[in-house]
């Protein structure tokens, strides 16, 4: 395992430039949402950054990653293009999913990001089958499940960790403990509301790490990742952090109190990391401060570039509801941009095999049968004279 | 060519596709040690393994979302539900998962998977062990919905329903498993999306799907004798509709019965009427009519289980009805 804190200046400073991209990503998509732009619901991930970043820095590129639908900044911090996610906010053609999707779906499988999903809880169990599949297809990869501490009092959390445990399957469920489930704070509706113990049911490593902090992020994942490839199971990790905005953008967030909301914006990620950088004389100030000149750049340009993207054609709506035969899956950044892509290949029907097996085989009644023939031949081998009854 | 058990032609497709395609598992509550609950799965643990033919919990929603996710990376996932009744837990992901990814993700991903089990009717078990819920699955786009009555179009259907590359969901049925009928050995397809006439007719279409096209059999045996010749349009595929085979076979007879074992209000024969009237109103002589299972709740009790359900004698009767024949 890579600990942070011999982690070279370019991954740290790769971190926090991903950090501030998502906040000001976030910032600037509230903003759009106020004058219209976008509309629906946009949750934002404004305060929780460090969990994305912090899991997406110790994680490969070709592991897998799926989230809920506060996900802009986990896409972000895979690597997803800011202007064709802010498309996808806007419903333009330009978005990832066409403006199909919109903000609860961003979808970038090109950077092995699965999405994007608006039902509580409901992409646990698709994390688990992604474990499964790598298991059966014996790929190494691990999969890194987002979802909020709310999802964690639905069927599909509990069902999926038993599963995972029993059948050891690669995967990282990580809950992003925001304390609220929308309105409602966990402690008013969990038994048990510091999530981590509930692996303890399900026989299962389970813990928590400080989700404000994306050092102590990055090496809780590393080391959870590095448990998944030795091949010991799935881990349950909380990580304990906080919204800074409501839960979306119609939410004005009455029900926490002001001074609870100053509180945690002391633990502001970025600061830290930030203070980290420079405290630990890794970067100047002048550095970072162009860091975040770069990234305001970046995002100014990407509102640009939703506003200038068309609406999809009405054609559109006849295409992504089934698959024709022969026909191909969308290359998002090829679509839009151009650009040449590698595109994750699935191995054919026979191109691998299942070595894998959940349970190790019992001896049939023949196999038994055998046994006791090849034990009986043994003992008149061996000559003790006794004569023996063919079973 | 061999006469062999519903269950059995499952079985042979099952095994035929695990053996061409690695990529193909079936997972389910029973399937594997215990050789399925209604015996589909029988001697495919041993055949390939627990990787491939997996026991699971009673975690519908869990197994069936587990599913999903492993479609969505590549592989081609059976899951077994071990009748659609339990599936009801699973329905947000079949819904909310497998039908919109292709969706959502705007052209991204794709999900091949067959989500299967029995439906209807099971024989005295009361009402939440009775229902026929395929209208359910079809009412969603992105899904295709069959529901084979004979053991070669439950093979060679379900062989089909594999190498789809979108969720299919099948219906079999619990009174199908023991039925016997031919069927082709080795590579056998039937595709995805089209219609069977079974029995072919000039007076009336009866136009039906899975377990229902042997009461239509019996009807249309029973009104050859009083000289009404009906055809049998066995649908299979309810979603997509084989529009084209259900206008030529009205255009045909002039007259049409819908059958269906589930309930009326919003059964797939309240579509199919629908299409009639709007594609063949003009060659219509009589109202379509429908038979459907009654609309109230499954009993134990063999008398009212029975009457619950349509038969021969309620198909002729609709058939007499659209006829203006007078009943004998």
């Amino acid at each position: 395992m890579v600990a942070s804190s011999s982690l070279p200046k370019e991954k740290l400073l790769s971190m926090y430039r991903r950090m501030v991209l998502i906040r000001r990503f976030e910032e600037r998509a509230g903003q759009q949402y106020g004058l219209g732009k976008i509309a629906g619901f946009c949750h934002l991930y404004i305060g929780q950054e460090a969990v994305a970043v912090g899991a997406n820095e110790a994680m490969r590129p070709d592991d897998y990653m799926i989230a809920a639908y506060r996900e802009h900044g986990h896409a972000l911090a895979r690597g997803a293009d800011p202007g064709m996610v802010m498309a996808e906010l806007f419903g333009r053609t330009g978005g990832y999913s066409k403006g199909k999707g919109g903000s609860m779906h961003i979808f970038d499988v090109e950077h092995h990001f699965y999405g994007g999903y608006g039902i509580v809880g409901g992409q646990i169990p698709l994390a688990t089958g992604m474990a499964f599949a790598s298991r059966y297809r014996n790929e190494g990869r691990v999969t890194v499940c987002f979802f909020g501490e709310a999802a964690a009092n639905q069927g599909s959390f509990h069902e999926s960790l038993n599963m995972a445990s029993k059948w050891k399957l690669p995967v990282i469920y990580v809950c992003e403990n925001n304390r609220y489930g929308m309105g409602t704070a966990i402690v008013r509706t969990a038994a048990v509301a510091e999530i981590y113990k509930r692996s303890a049911g399900y026989a299962m490593r389970g813990e928590q790490a400080d989700g404000m902090d994306a050092l102590k992020m990055h090496d809780a994942i590393a080391d959870c990742l590095e448990h998944c490839r030795a091949g010991k199971g799935p881990v349950l990790l909380e990580a304990r952090t906080y919204r800074f905005r409501g839960h979306s953008m119609a939410d004005p967030a009455t029900y926490r109190t002001k001074t609870e909301v100053e509180e945690e914006r002391k633990n502001d990620p970025i600061p830290r990391l930030r203070d980290h950088i420079v405290g630990g004389k890794l970067a100047e100030d002048g550095e970072l401060d162009a860091i975040d000149a770069e990234v305001k750049a970046t995002c100014e340009q990407a509102v640009k570039f939703a506003d200038a993207s068309p609406e999809p054609s009405v054609e559109e709506l006849w295409r992504d509801t089934t698959v024709a035969e022969g026909e191909e899956d969308v290359r998002p950044r090829q679509r839009v941009l151009g650009a040449q892509v590698s595109w994750p290949e699935w191995p054919g029907p026979g191109d691998f095999d299942v070595r894998w097996e959940i349970e190790p085989k019992e001896p049939t009644a023949q196999d038994e049968k055998a046994q006791l023939a090849s034990r009986a031949e043994e003992r008149n081998k061996q000559g003790n004279g006794r004569a023996t009854t063919p079973v | 060519m061999p006469e062999i058990m519903y269950r059995e032609a499952l079985n042979q497709a099952l095994a035929e596709e695990m053996e061409r395609d690695r990529r193909v598992f079936l997972i389910g509550e029973e399937v594997g040690k215990y050789q399925g609950a209604f015996k589909v799965s029988q001697g495919l643990l041993d055949r390939f393994g627990s990787a491939r033919v997996v026991d699971a919990p009673i975690s519908e929603l869990g197994f069936t979302g587990l599913g999903i996710g492993a479609a969505m990376i590549g592989l081609r996932p059976v899951v077994e539900m071990m009748t659609w009744n339990f599936a009801i837990l699973a329905m947000d992901q079949i819904v909310n998962n497998a039908a919109k990814l292709r969706h959502m993700s705007g052209g991204q991903l794709r999900c091949p998977i067959v989500f299967r089990g029995p439906g209807g009717a099971g024989g005295r078990l009361s009402s939440q062990h009775s229902q026929a819920l395929e209208s359910n699955y079809t009412y969603f786009p992105g899904l295709k919905v069959i529901a084979p009555a004979t053991p070669a179009d439950a093979k060679g259907m379900l062989k089909s329903a594999i190498r789809d590359e979108n969720p299919v969901v099948m219906f079999e049925g619990e009174r199908l498993y023991a039925v016997k009928g031919e069927v082709p050995e080795g590579e056998h397809l039937v595709p995805l999306g089209k219609a069977d006439v079974k029995r072919e007719g000039k007076d009336v279409t009866l136009i039906t799907w899975s377990r229902m096209y042997y009461f239509c059999e019996q009807a249309a045996q029973e009104l050859e004798k009083e000289g009404i010749s009906a055809e049998i349009l066995d649908l299979r595929t309810l979603r997509p509709l084989d529009e084209e085979a259900i206008v030529a076979s009205v255009k045909k007879t002039n007259r049409a019965v819908v059958v269906e074992e589930g309930w009326p209000h919003s059964g797939v024969g309240a579509q199919v009427v629908d299409l009639i009237q709007s594609r063949a109103f003009d060659w219509l002589d009589a109202p379509v009519l429908r038979v459907t299972g009654l609309d109230v709740n499954m009993s134990y009790a063999a008398n009212l289980e029975n009457a619950t359900q349509p038969d021969a004698e309620k198909i002729k009767a609709a058939a007499k009805k659209v006829l203006y024949v007078e009943k004998q």
